[in-house]
C-alpha cells in the first residue's frame, strides 16, 4: 500500500524524488507521524511536496490510497451520531432533506453512509447520490442544498477531511494570477547587462590599476548589472475583454513596476489593431502604428493581451474597424502582420481558456503570434518564448 | 538515530499559536536536521516563527534578511577589500594579515557558533534566482572555507535553519528537495480567535466577534489587490481599543480602515462593496 502511494503521487503529477521518499521513510521510522493518519498526511506533505500548487494533487493521491482506511473508520460514525444529535443542525435543513432524514432510521443512515463511502472511487462534487461537496445527497460538505449537512469535524483538522476538502484546489498551478505571481513569472524575462551610470566598485579592475600605479590607489567604477529587456504591451480593452480587465490590470501593475524593464510602454486597442494604438484606455491619444514601430527597436519584446475574439470581418476585411472612423482600407490582419514582422520576439496572452480559442479570428491570430493562456503556466511559456525565441 | 525521548517538540508558545500542520513541520525539520522552508501570505507570521522556535528551544537566533542585491557569499563572509586597500594606502594596521579583513556574514556566524543556533534566512525569494543554489553545499555540509586564509569553518552543531519565502515557485528543485516545506494557511476564524486572544486578552467577546466578522468579510472581497493579514488585524484591534471606538459603529462604517487596507484602489473597492 505504501509503495502504491508513491506511484499514486507520481500519477497525480507530484514529482517525488527518490531522495525525498527515503527521507520520508526515515521520518516514519523515527515515529514522527505519531502512528496516525493525520500525522502521516502532515509529515508526508511537508517532505514530499514543495509547491503549494501541488497540495491539491497530493490530497487527491492521499485520498486515493488511504480512503479505504477512512471508510472503515469508526470516527465517522461517531461524528454522524453527534451530528444527528445536534438539533440546531437539523433546523438548518430544508424540508426535503428533513423528510429524507426522517424516512431513514439512524442505523440505515449510518449503513448508507458507510456503503457510499466504500462504493465511491473518486472525489465527487455535485450530484445527488455520492458523498462529496456541493451536492444534494444527504451526505457531504458545503452542498448548495442542505448546507448544514456537514459531516466533517467542526474546528478539527483531521487529515482525511483536509484532504477531502481539497482546500488547495484554487491554488493549482493553472489557477488565475495575482500581481505577486505575475511579478515572479516576469522576473525570468531578463537579459542582464551593464549600462548607464557608473556607480559600482569594480574591484578587480581597481586592484589591477592600483598595482600598475605602483600602489597609488585608483578606484574604478562600473555600471551595475541591469535588465536590458524592453517591453511593448498592447492590451485589448472593452467589449468581450471587460470580464478580464482585472487580470489585465494586474499584469500591467506587475510589468510596469519601476526598474523591472529597461523600457516599458503600454498601449490599448479594441479587438484588433488598425492604423493606431492608444496611450489611454479611452482611445483619446492615438499613436500611429508607423510611429510606434519607428520608435521601437526590433529586439524589444512585444506582448499582446487579448481574447482574439471578434467578428471575422473586423480582422479580415478592409474597413473592419467598428469604432474608429478612420480610413482603414487595410484589413486588421495586415496591420497585425506588419506589427508581428517588426518584432523578433512576440507573445500573445489570451485570458480565455485554451479550449475556447476556436473562433476563426483566434485561429488566424494564433498562427501569427505564439498564443498562450493568461495563466501561470501560460505566462511562463510566453516568457520562455520571449527570451529564447521558441515559437 | 532513533526516536529521541527528549526530542525537542515545538507546540507553539504562549505568544505564538500554531496549527498542528505547522508544529509537525517544525518537528520533522528538527528531527531530520533539515532546513525548514516556510511559505505563506505576508503577515501570517513566517518570520516570527523562527524567533519563537528559538525562544522555545532556548537557542540564539541569527537573522539573515535577504535583499535583492544579496549574494550567497555575503552570508558566509566578506573580504573587506576596500578597507584593506585603504589601509595599504594610508598605512593603518597590518595589511598582510588577511584575517583582519574577513567579516563573517550571518550564515558564517551561525556555523562558527560554538552552540546550536537557529538561523533565519528571511525572504529568500527576494534575491537573485541563483541565490539558493549557491547555498546548497553549505546547507548540506554545514561547513565552508574562507579562500583567502584557507581556514575552514565547520559547524559544531547543525544550526536549525528556517527559510521564509513569499513564493517558492522560483526556488530551484535541488534546493527544494533538501527542505521540509510548509505553507502557512490563512488562519480559520477559530484559530484567529485564539491568536487575537494572545495579543488582546482583555478584549470583549462581543467586540472580537464583530471584528472577526468584519475582517473575514473584507478578506472575502475577491477584487482586493492585497488582502489584510493577521498582523494587520491585530494592529487594527489595537487601534480600536486605543481609541475606545463605539462598538455599534463597527456594524456600519469601519473606523481605522487604513490599518487593514493599505492601497488606494483597494480602499475604493471596499467603499464600493460596503456602500
Amino acid at each position: 500500500m505504501f509503495e502504491g502511494f508513491l506511484y499514486a503521487l507520481r500519477r497525480h503529477g507530484v514529482p517525488v524524488a527518490t531522495q525525498e521518499w527515503l527521507v520520508l521513510q526515515r521520518a516514519l521510522s523515527l515515529g514522527l507521524h505519531e502512528s496516525s493518519l493525520d500525522g502521516l498526511h502532515g509529515v508526508a506533505r511537508a517532505l514530499l511536496v514543495k509547491d503549494l500548487g501541488r497540495y491539491d494533487a497530493f490530497d487527491a493521491a492521499f485520498l486515493e490510497c488511504f480512503k479505504g482506511a477512512l471508510a472503515e473508520a469508526k470516527t465517522i460514525r461517531e461524528e454522524l451520531r453527534r451530528w444527528l444529535d445536534d438539533p440546531r443542525r437539523l433546523a438548518t435543513l430544508s424540508d426535503e432533506a428533513r423528510a429524507l432524514l426522517e424516512s431513514l432510521t439512524r442505523d440505515q443512515l449510518e449503513q448508507l453512509l458507510a456503503d457510499r463511502l466504500r462504493e465511491q472511487q473518486e472525489r465527487h462534487d455535485g450530484g445527488s447520490k455520492w458523498v462529496g461537496t456541493g451536492g444534494t445527497s444527504p451526505f457531504g460538505n458545503s452542498g448548495s442544498h442542505p448546507s448544514g449537512l456537514r459531516i466533517g469535524p467542526g474546528g478539527g483538522r483531521q487529515a482525511m477531511h483536509v484532504a477531502e476538502e481539497r482546500r488547495f484546489r484554487e491554488v493549482r498551478r493553472d489557477a488565475v494570477l495575482d500581481v505577486r505571481v505575475i511579478d515572479v513569472a516576469l522576473r525570468l524575462l531578463r537579459e542582464l547587462g551593464r549600462d548607464g551610470a557608473e556607480e559600482e566598485l569594480d574591484l578587480d579592475e581597481s586592484i589591477a590599476r592600483t598595482a600598475k600605479n605602483a600602489g597609488e590607489l585608483e578606484v574604478v567604477l562600473r555600471p551595475p548589472r541591469r535588465n536590458r529587456v524592453k517591453v511593448v504591451l498592447l492590451m485589448d480593452v472593452g467589449g468581450s475583454m471587460d470580464p478580464h480587465s482585472h487580470l489585465a490590470s494586474r499584469l500591467f501593475t506587475a510589468a510596469s513596476r519601476a526598474g523591472r524593464f529597461a523600457r516599458f510602454r503600454a498601449y490599448y486597442f479594441h479587438n484588433c489593431v488598425y492604423e493606431a494604438v492608444y496611450a489611454d484606455a479611452h482611445f483619446h491619444e492615438p499613436l500611429s502604428v508607423a510611429d510606434l514601430l519607428a520608435g521601437t527597436d526590433r529586439d524589444e519584446k512585444l506582448v499582446i493581451v487579448g481574447d482574439a475574439a471578434m467578428h471575422p470581418s473586423e480582422l479580415l476585411e478592409p474597413g473592419g474597424s467598428l469604432y474608429f472612423h478612420t480610413r482603414n482600407r487595410t484589413p486588421g490582419l495586415a496591420w497585425m502582420r506588419l506589427i508581428r514582422a517588426h518584432f523578433r520576439r512576440a507573445a500573445w496572452l489570451n485570458p480565455e481558456p485554451e479550449r475556447l480559442w476556436t473562433g476563426q479570428t483566434a485561429r488566424v491570430l494564433s498562427t501569427l503570434f505564439p498564443m498562450h493562456p493568461l495563466t501561470l503556466a501560460g505566462l511562463e511559456g510566453a516568457v520562455r518564448g520571449l527570451v529564447r525565441g521558441v515559437r | 538515530m532513533s526516536a529521541l525521548p527528549d526530542f525537542d517538540r515545538f507546540r507553539g508558545t504562549a505568544t505564538y499559536i500554531v496549527d498542528d500542520g505547522l508544529a509537525q513541520a517544525v518537528n520533522v525539520a528538527l528531527a531530520l536536521a533539515r532546513p525548514l522552508l516556510i511559505r505563506g501570505e505576508p503577515g501570517t507570521g513566517k518570520t516570527v516563527l523562527a524567533q519563537e522556535v528559538a525562544g522555545a528551544l532556548g537557542l540564539e537566533l541569527v537573522r539573515w534578511h535577504v535583499k535583492s542585491t544579496t549574494r550567497a557569499q555575503d552570508g558566509l563572509y566578506v573580504h573587506d577589500t576596500v578597507a584593506r586597500l585603504h589601509d595599504s594606502r594610508f598605512g593603518a594596521g597590518d595589511v598582510r594579515d588577511i584575517a583582519r579583513y574577513i567579516r563573517l556574514g550571518p550564515m558564517g556566524r551561525a556555523l562558527a557558533s560554538s552552540t546550536r543556533v537557529v538561523l533565519l534566512i528571511d525572504e529568500v525569494d527576494k534575491a537573485d534566482l541563483e541565490f539558493p543554489n549557491d547555498l546548497l553545499h553549505e546547507l548540506d555540509a554545514m561547513r565552508f572555507q574562507i579562500t583567502e586564509t584557507g581556514e575552514e569553518v565547520v559547524a559544531c552543531e547543525r544550526p536549525f535553519v528556517v527559510i521564509t519565502s513569499n513564493n517558492e515557485k522560483e526556488l530551484p528543485d535541488a534546493f527544494l528537495r533538501r527542505c521540509v516545506f510548509h505553507y502557512i494557511e490563512f488562519p480559520t476564524p477559530e484559530l484567529m480567535r485564539k491568536i487575537v486572544r494572545v495579543h488582546h486578552a482583555d478584549l470583549e467577546e462581543r467586540l472580537l466577534d464583530q471584528c472577526l466578522e468584519a475582517f473575514y468579510a473584507l478578506r472575502g472581497l475577491t477584487r482586493l489587490r492585497k488582502r489584510p493579514s493577521t498582523s494587520e488585524l491585530i494592529d487594527w484591534i489595537a487601534a480600536l481599543k486605543h481609541a475606545g471606538v463605539d462598538l455599534a459603529r463597527i456594524g456600519g462604517g469601519l473606523p481605522f480602515l487604513g490599518a487593514l487596507i493599505k492601497n488606494e484602489t483597494d480602499l475604493d473597492t471596499v467603499r464600493r462593496a460596503r456602500a
